[in-house]
């Protein structure tokens, strides 16, 4: 598979990087290189391998329940501040650029 | 690099035979000295660390036992939160961010009285093999300082080798822990996947990320394993099971361990002189009583390929929060909140991340999903079932941790490929999840360290532990 300029374009969009000319010069140039190397993968038969999703699965998972139960393991009681206290909104405010003192500022959402 | 262990230390503090204030001091003069060479450090926290080698040197006076660490000097990755302390991920995009809160294991450290002197440099978000895509500076390591650390952790790694911190935490998601320790000389421990929790570690690749120690000697290692390991609540995937003892578990004997040597690791690529150092290593072990058995890992070549499939997909999906709202670079002068968005990552972001971003999203997409990542997390099953299969013969398996020693600055920067062709031998392990330790097993003719690696099965890093230790011993 040939990665092209549009390609490298779409994907920027959709990455939401505002690539210069010669970035995407260079980005064409080595996902091509990577993309090549990365095609031994299809020497290897998978049709019949699933796919490894979860890490922790091999631990904790319980096979013989279904859907989110297989990680009732994970769960947490669903009481506010229960883990930990909520962060004030000082704190919660405090590495913006911009701020009212209660929400964050940013150029309009809905432009027209 | 001196021998001052977590122990020899902690008794300093304990027999008032020095304070931590001292030790702080003497680490800190040392990284004012030589910071501007090295370049492992890129913030420090002297308000903080003095107040806890205060409190520390106050429970010494009063004749109280102090915990495990205290008083012992560390540096932490700068991936890892740190609550008032600037974390900036190497990244310019993070550049001003201070956390509102402590990374889980940074938290564990400093309970058990660790005295955190600052925050050490890495690779940009962890990604990379040389700590050259450093935001800030570039990291040289201390044994050539013509060559790099090792990456991502290269600056945990050279601030170990170069005595400015006793330990310190590193992350490894495709070997970031385990290869700068065997460029820098010192000890790096991967634990198992789940080991240790994640919280408050700043995300590449959520299936692959791992936190762990650099240390000087194996017993250190295993000291900061078993103060951060353990069931955190705030990590849904850290494990819900018992931490061993794993100090006690060293002394155990290895006599009747089976080694696993696997040829996929000793094929073309691997430098003459680490194959040398390696297999004088496994001889050791065997003079220990170990038993070496003959192994295959057939899968290894697809490794390094499934690795930048799914690092680079999670990674794409981890970084899209850096959008300049909350607290990360915003862009000056943007006209739109699409172009304050665009604008800002482009800025904020450095050429490797961006690549990677880039690999990931394009991997992900729409009529790419099934070639590229479905086929990676296929690829990974097989992966791991040699590792199980494996593992059905023997209880450890050795190999070497890089297949060069340190290279020079600049050699590889240029060419993508080559240097994620360097994480062969350590990205298996975190696809796998598996725990995997680097230790040193001798040097080139050029005097540049030579890392000898254990992997082991899931959560027995005791027997990896232990394996290391018996071989430091005689190394």
């Amino acid at each position: 598979m040939k990665v092209t300029e549009k390609d490298v374009t779409y994907v920027a969009d959709l990455a939401n990087l505002e690539l210069s000319t010669d970035e995407r010069t260079g980005m064409v140039r080595d996902l091509n290189s990577i993309l090549d190397y990365i095609d031994r993968l299809n020497q290897l038969d998978t049709s019949d391998v699933e796919p490894m999703t979860q890490v922790s699965d091999r631990y904790r998972v319980d096979d013989s329940k279904h859907g989110t139960e297989r990680f009732a393991y994970a769960y947490r009681d669903d009481v506010v501040e229960g883990l930990r206290k909520s962060l004030s909104q000082e704190a919660a405010l405090a590495n913006t650029p911009d701020a009212d003192g209660t929400f964050f500022r940013v150029p309009k959402v809905i432009e027209r | 690099m001196t021998l001052l262990t977590i122990d020899a230390a902690r008794s300093a503090v304990q027999e008032r035979k020095t304070t931590a204030l001292a030790l702080a001091e003497t680490h800190y003069a040392r990284i004012e000295k030589e910071n501007g060479q090295i370049g492992a450090y890129l913030t420090l926290c002297k308000e903080r660390a003095l107040e806890q080698a205060d409190r520390m040197d106050r429970m010494a006076a009063e004749g109280r036992p102090l915990p495990p660490l205290g008083g012992v000097p560390v540096g932490i990755k700068d991936v890892m939160s740190t609550r008032g302390v600037r974390t900036t991920a190497g990244s310019k995009i993070l550049g001003h961010y201070i956390p509102p809160f402590d990374c889980t294991a940074v938290a564990r450290l400093e309970a058990a009285g660790a005295v955190v002197l600052g925050k050490t440099n890495c690779d940009e978000f962890a990604m990379g093999s040389s700590n050259e895509n450093s935001a800030f500076h570039p990291v040289h390591n201390p044994r050539d300082l013509t060559r790099v650390p090792g990456g991502s952790s290269g600056g945990s790694a050279a601030a170990v080798a170069a005595d400015m911190a006793v330990v310190a935490l590193g992350s490894d998601t495709g070997g970031s822990i385990r290869q700068p320790a065997s460029f820098c000389g010192v000890v790096g421990l991967m634990p198992t996947y789940g080991r240790v929790s994640r919280y408050g570690l700043i995300a590449f690749a959520s299936s692959l990320d791992h936190i762990g120690p650099l240390a000087k000697t194996v017993k250190d290692a295993a000291i900061v394993l078993r103060t951060i390991a353990g069931r955190d609540p705030m990590d849904s995937t850290s494990a819900d099971l018992p931490v061993p003892d794993y100090v006690a578990e060293l002394e155990k004997p290895v006599r009747g361990l089976r080694l696993g040597v696997a040829k996929e690791y000793f094929g073309e690529g691997l430098d003459d002189e680490v194959r040398h150092a390696v297999e004088s290593a496994i001889d050791k072990l065997k003079n220990l009583g170990c038993e070496v058995v003959p192994v295959s890992l057939p899968h290894t070549p697809y490794a390094i390929p499934t690795y930048y499939l799914i690092a680079t997909a999670e990674a794409s999906a981890n970084l899209a929060r850096y959008d300049g709202v909350r607290y990360s670079y915003r862009a000056s002068g943007v006209k739109s909140l699409s172009d304050m968005y665009r604008r800002s990552r482009d800025e904020g972001f450095g050429a490797e991340v961006k690549r990677r971003i880039m690999l990931g999203t394009y991997a992900l997409s729409a009529g790419y999903y099934d070639a590229y990542y479905l086929k990676a997390q296929k690829v990974r099953t097989l992966l791991a079932r040699d590792f199980e299969e494996a593992f059905r013969q023997v209880d450890a398996i050795i190999t070497p941790t890089s297949p060069t020693a340190a290279f020079r600055l600049g050699e590889k920067s240029n060419d993508p490929l080559a240097m994620y062709l360097a994480d062969i031998y350590t990205v298996t392990a975190d696809l796998a999840g598996i725990p995997g330790i680097s230790i040193p097993c001798g040097q080139t003719k050029e005097k540049l360290p030579i890392g000898l690696q254990i992997l082991g099965k899931h959560f027995d890093e005791a027997a990896i532990l232990r394996l290391a230790h018996a071989y430091e011993q005689v190394a």
